[in-house]
C-alpha cells in the first residue's frame, strides 16, 4: 500500500522538482556557461538569428527525445556498450532532423552543412544522457532534455542576435540599424562568438556569485 | 609535396580548434594543466589518424553506389561514422590498457571522452565533403590531430601562467579561457593568407 502512495507522489506531472528541471538550465545550470557543454556547434551557427533558431529547435528536439529513449532503455543497456547504444540513438535522431531540414529548409541546411551532423557530438547530449537519463525516470528525463535544449538555445540566440546586429546591421535578415552604420566584419568571424560567450559568462557570474570559480 | 601541403593546411591554416572551433568542449575542460593536455592531445592524434582513413574506406566501398551493395546508403553515414569512432576509441582503450598500463592510467577518463570530441566526427565529415583520396585522407587526419595537439598544449600553458595573474573574480576560470581562445583564434587567422 505504501509503495503505491510513493509511486503516486512521484508521478505528479508538474511538481516543484519537475519545474526546477525546466528552469535550472536557464541560469544556475546553463549547459553552455556553467556546464561548458556543446560549445562546438554554438559558434558556427550564430552568424544569423535564423540559423541559431533552427539549431536551437533541432537540439531541443534531439535532447528531449534521446533523454526519453535512453531513460526508457536504461535498465536493459549493458554498461560496457552503453556509449555505443547512446550514440546510435542520438545519431538516428540527428539523421531524422537532417533529412527534415534537407526537405523543408534547404537554404538553412546548406549554410549549416556539417554542423547539423555535429549535433551528434554535441556534448550536451552525451552529458545529459550520462548525468541524468541513465539514472532517472522517462518523464523527468524528457523535461531535463527539453530544459537543457532551451537553455542552450537561449544563449545561442542571444549570441546570434548581437553578432547579426553588429556584423550585418540586421535581425532575422531585416536591416534595423540606420544606413550610416558600417557593419563590423569582426563580429562575423567565429572568434567574436567566443568573446561574446566569455562576456555572457562574466555578466552571469558577477550577478550570481555562487558560480564563481575560486581556483 | 601534395601530402605536405595537406598536412600544413590541416594543422595550421585550417586548425580544427582555432579556425573551426571544433572540439571546444574537451579543449576547454581539459586544458588546466599541460601534462593532461599532452595526454589528451596524443590520444586525439592517434584516433583521428585511424578513424579518418577507416571512414574513407567505409564511405567509398560500403556506402557509395559503386560499393559492395550497389545501392546508395549515404543516409546511414552519420550512424556508421559515429559507430566506427566509438568502436575505435573502445579498441584503443583496450589496446592501451593491455600493453601500456602506465599510459592508460595517465590518460584515464580522457580516452572515452574522445568519442564525443567534435573534431573527430568533424574530421570524418570534412574528409567527405572535400573528396580526398585515401592517402590524402590519412594525412589530413594526422594533420588535424596534430593541430589539435598544438592548440590544446598552447592554451594549457597559457592557463597555467594565468593562475598567477589578477583577473576580476567573475571572469576567472572559464570566462577568461573563452576570451583567450578567441584571441588565439584571431592569431591563427594570420595563416589564412597562406596559399599552398
Amino acid at each position: 500500500m505504501s509503495e503505491t502512495q510513493v509511486a503516486q507522489k512521484s508521478t505528479t506531472l508538474f511538481g516543484k522538482k519537475e519545474r526546477r528541471l525546466l528552469t535550472d538550465p536557464f541560469n544556475d545550470n546553463n549547459p553552455i556557461t556553467v556546464q561548458v557543454l556543446g560549445i562546438c556547434s554554438a559558434l558556427a551557427v550564430t552568424v544569423a538569428v535564423k540559423n541559431a533558431l533552427v539549431m536551437a529547435v533541432a537540439v531541443t528536439l534531439v535532447t528531449g527525445f534521446s533523454n526519453l529513449i535512453i531513460s526508457l532503455l536504461r535498465n536493459t543497456i549493458p554498461n560496457r556498450v552503453r556509449m555505443i547504444v547512446q550514440l546510435v540513438v542520438i545519431a538516428s535522431l540527428v539523421s531524422i532532423v537532417e533529412m527534415v531540414l534537407h526537405a523543408f529548409q534547404y537554404d538553412v541546411y546548406k549554410q549549416m552543412s556539417v554542423y547539423i551532423g555535429l549535433i551528434i557530438t554535441n556534448c550536451i547530449l552525451m552529458g545529459r544522457l550520462e548525468a541524468f537519463a541513465m539514472a532517472n525516470k522517462p518523464w523527468q528525463s524528457l523535461l531535463d532534455g527539453i530544459g537543457n535544449g532551451v537553455g542552450y538555445g537561449a544563449i545561442l540566440i542571444a549570441v546570434a542576435f548581437f553578432r547579426e546586429l553588429f556584423g550585418k546591421g540586421s535581425v532575422f535578415g531585416f536591416r534595423v540599424l540606420p544606413d550610416w552604420y558600417v557593419p563590423n566584419g569582426l563580429m562575423l568571424i567565429p572568434a567574436a562568438a567566443i568573446f561574446l560567450i566569455g562576456i555572457i559568462i562574466w555578466i552571469q557570474r558577477s550577478r550570481n556569485t555562487k558560480l564563481v570559480d575560486i581556483s | 609535396m601534395e601530402y605536405i601541403n595537406i598536412f600544413i593546411k590541416a594543422s595550421f591554416v585550417e586548425n580544427m580548434v582555432l579556425s573551426f572551433f571544433l572540439g571546444m568542449c574537451s579543449f576547454l575542460a581539459i586544458s588546466k594543466k599541460v601534462k593532461t593536455a599532452v595526454g589528451l592531445g596524443a590520444a586525439v592524434v592517434f584516433v583521428l589518424t585511424m578513424t579518418v582513413p577507416i571512414n574513407w574506406l567505409i564511405s567509398n566501398y560500403l556506402l557509395s553506389e559503386n560499393g559492395i551493395f550497389h545501392t546508395d546508403l549515404t543516409f546511414l553515414k552519420l550512424i556508421i561514422y559515429i559507430a566506427v569512432i566509438a568502436a575505435m576509441v573502445q579498441l584503443v582503450e583496450m589496446v592501451v590498457e593491455r600493453f601500456s598500463p602506465a599510459l592508460y592510467s595517465a590518460l584515464g577518463i580522457f580516452l572515452p571522452l574522445i568519442t564525443v570530441n567534435c573534431s573527430i566526427l568533424g574530421g570524418a565529415l570534412f574528409m567527405d565533403s572535400r573528396e580526398y583520396e585515401l592517402g590524402e585522407a590519412a594525412v589530413f587526419g594526422f594533420g588535424s590531430g596534430f593541430g589539435f595537439f598544438l592548440a590544446i598544449v598552447a592554451i594549457a600553458a597559457i592557463r597555467e601562467k594565468l593562475r598567477y595573474s589578477n583577473i576580476p573574480a567573475p571572469l576567472r576560470g572559464l570566462g577568461i579561457a573563452f576570451i583567450i581562445t578567441g584571441l588565439m583564434g584571431l592569431a591563427f587567422m594570420s595563416f589564412i593568407g597562406i596559399k599552398l
